[in-house]
């Protein structure tokens, strides 16, 4: 069976251009970098070079990337390192209600057990949060603010710029410093630190056709981190131990490329998307798009689709060859539904039965039409055997 | 299809719980039959099916709602038939359809003898579940429950009713049996995790030990 996957905000396939690149360091080009050989130091002018490129595309410095295991840990690092390191200047930090859970869970370890003071912004109906909302809530020991640059689940696009503008106030002060997920955000919309005005944004390669568990921390220069880890030199001490070379040429090619074909490809899925979410809207009743209706990544439809339950869908879908994702309780490991759709302020129900498309690279018409094919009887046989039959004010 | 069973007291669960929020649930066979051919669920409206018992538990608010209908023979006192709704998971949905295939076979089981089957034996049936969606059969369970309690009523047997009532446990924390019953469905085996997820103890310390042993009492009721 030919399958379509549309879940590529999870993960996303090798690039072969990718696999290329990485080829010659899982095979001659193995030495360490740190060593005094020509071997060590093939790797290490790779990796160097590497690290310029990543920073041309980010609009930064070399010496400002550090190379990580992927978007997790340089979110620990970044928000961890940075309150850690500048805990004297205020222990006052701002977050919104809807960003990933390794920005949530580092946020949440500073307040249980570090003696911080966390403020969770709230977002609207769109999953929006306004540059006004984190300027309001700004205070004279507020030392870091994080807001994600696109949200991983309902694809909402959040004013970064306009934020880190507000947060910075003309530059006058030190404090608050601006820290920017932008996980989903390379690839699909432009990602540069100085436009965001960004001092610390985070990048994966997960989602960007690169290999899994690599990733990199952009630390603008002056501002002052804790590392994670102990016990080496290679990052400027900001996160020792040999480094994952192959893993990091990698990264690096795949950023290259989601940075050259940005423009086309944004273009090209933002029209698979539409004809998606219009498509599905005419041909399922009862259904409610998740998020902003244009400020959203190109390739993210989430949609409700009422009286149903969102793992149920997924299991059939997939049994029919087309793998997306749900912000069911049912399937998550806590047994919450999706955090970011009930922050939306939408009954549970909803985000019980939404279901996450996001396309890639590979999609095409052909996905499309088999999903608007095959999804309307999948709904129609969920709700013959679902009791619930929920008030279409729900809808939008 | 590989099952992944474990040969000790939670021998109906599958271990490792390999599930992630966007992983893949190991069902078995059995599992997959029954959700993608569920038996006996109601098309249409229930005034369409000749029923005298209604069964409903749950809630679309937290991802699980079930509706029964049973009819009973008030001659043989069992169950002729059966159907049922539910907004609910795969697990939900497939142990609802075993539960009402082992309850209709041979001419339909007596009230009685339905009254005996528990979750556990259905899970059985189905090859068993991840241990994450356990409740999600104990959702079944408990419809059946109440549309047997419905009959009676209905039919004027107030006295077989059996129910359920809510009894509080720690009532500064506002903690219930029942919430602690749904925490160790869930998975929290001990004191503990049930501590820790519903807060018992937490407004009135001296209702641990009382707590306890309704961690222990659902712990074997479930799951031994």
């Amino acid at each position: 069976m030919n399958f379509s996957y549309l879940d590529h905000a999870s993960t996303t396939p090798l690039d072969s251009r990718v696999l290329e690149s990485m080829r010659p360091y899982l095979e001659r080009e193995f030495g360490n970098p740190s060593s005094f050989h020509m071997l060590g130091k093939t790797a290490h002018d790779a990796i160097e070079s590497a690290r310029e490129s990543v920073a041309r595309c980010l609009g930064a410095r070399s010496s400002e990337i550090i190379f990580t295991s992927g978007g997790t840990e340089a979110n620990n690092l970044a928000i961890l390192g940075f309150a850690r390191a500048n805990s004297a200047h205020g222990k006052h930090l701002i977050t919104t209600a809807i960003e990933h859970h390794s920005v949530l869970g580092a946020f949440e370890h500073l307040a249980k057990k570090e003696g911080f003071e966390v403020t969770y912004l709230g977002v609207d109906e769109f999953g929006r949060v306004s540059a006004a909302q984190v300027e309001a809530a700004l205070r004279p020991d507020t030392i870091l603010v994080s807001v994600m640059m696109a949200n991983n689940e309902i694809g909402t696009v959040e004013p970064a710029a306009e934020i880190g503008l507000r947060v910075k106030g003309k530059g006058l002060r030190d404090f608050p410093k601006f820290h920017i997920d932008a996980c989903q955000a390379v690839g699909a919309l432009e990602v540069n630190v100085v436009k965001l005005h960004a001092d610390l944004l985070t990048v994966n390669s997960a989602k960007i056709y690169g290999p899994k568990a690599n990733g990199a921390l952009f630390v603008k220069q002056g501002i002052k981190l804790e590392p994670l880890m102990f016990g080496g030199s290679q990052e400027r001490g900001l996160r020792p131990g040999t480094e994952n070379v192959a893993g990091i040429i990698g990264f690096t090619r795949a950023f290259e490329i989601a940075t050259e074909e940005r423009a086309l490809e944004s273009a090209r899925l933002t029209r698979l998307r539409d004809e998606l979410i219009a498509g599905i809207k005419s041909v399922v009743p009862k259904v409610r798009l998740n998020g902003h209706p244009t400020e959203r990544l190109p390739n993210n439809a989430n949609i409700s689709f009422l009286d149903i339950e969102g793992e149920a869908a997924v299991l059939y879908l997939d049994a029919a060859g087309i793998e997306v994702s749900t912000g069911s309780a049912c399937t998550s490991a806590s047994l919450d539904p999706s955090h970011v759709i009930i922050a939306t302020g939408v009954p549970y129900e909803v985000a019980h039965g939404s279901l996450r498309f996001t396309l890639g690279r590979g999609t095409t018409e052909a996905d499309i039409k088999k999903v608007l094919e095959v999804l309307p009887g999948v709904i129609e046989k969920l709700r013959a055997m679902s009791p619930v039959k929920l008030d279409e004010k729900y809808l939008s | 299809m590989i099952l992944h069973c474990v040969q000790d007291d939670n021998r109906y669960l599958m271990k490792p719980d390999v599930v992630g929020k966007q992983g893949a649930w190991f069902y078995t066979d059995a599992v997959k039959d029954h959700f993608f051919n569920p038996r006996n669920f109601l098309h249409g409206e229930p005034s369409e099916f000749d029923w005298n018992g209604r069964g409903q538990v749950g809630s679309p608010a937290c991802g699980d709602m079930m509706y029964m209908w049973i009819k009973v023979d008030p001659a043989t006192n069992r169950v002729a038939d059966l159907k049922w709704k539910t907004f609910g998971c795969g697990s939900a949905i497939a142990s609802t359809s075993m539960m009402s295939e082992i309850i209709l076979r041979d001419g339909g089981m007596t009230l009685e003898a339905a009254r005996k089957l528990r979750p556990q034996d259905v899970m059985a049936e189905l090859g068993g579940l991840p241990a994450r969606k356990f409740h999600c059969s104990v959702l079944a369970d408990k419809a059946l429950r109440d549309a047997i309690n419905d009959y009676y009523f209905r039919s004027g047997q107030k006295e077989k009713v059996e129910v359920e009532a809510a009894r509080m446990v720690d009532s500064v924390a506002k903690v219930t049996d029942h919430d602690i019953e749904t925490a160790v469905l869930d998975g929290c085996d001990t004191l503990e995790k049930v501590q820790s997820r519903t807060k018992v103890g937490s407004g009135d310390p001296s209702c641990l030990a009382a707590a306890e042993e309704l961690v222990r009492f659902y712990r074997e009721k479930y799951f031994g």
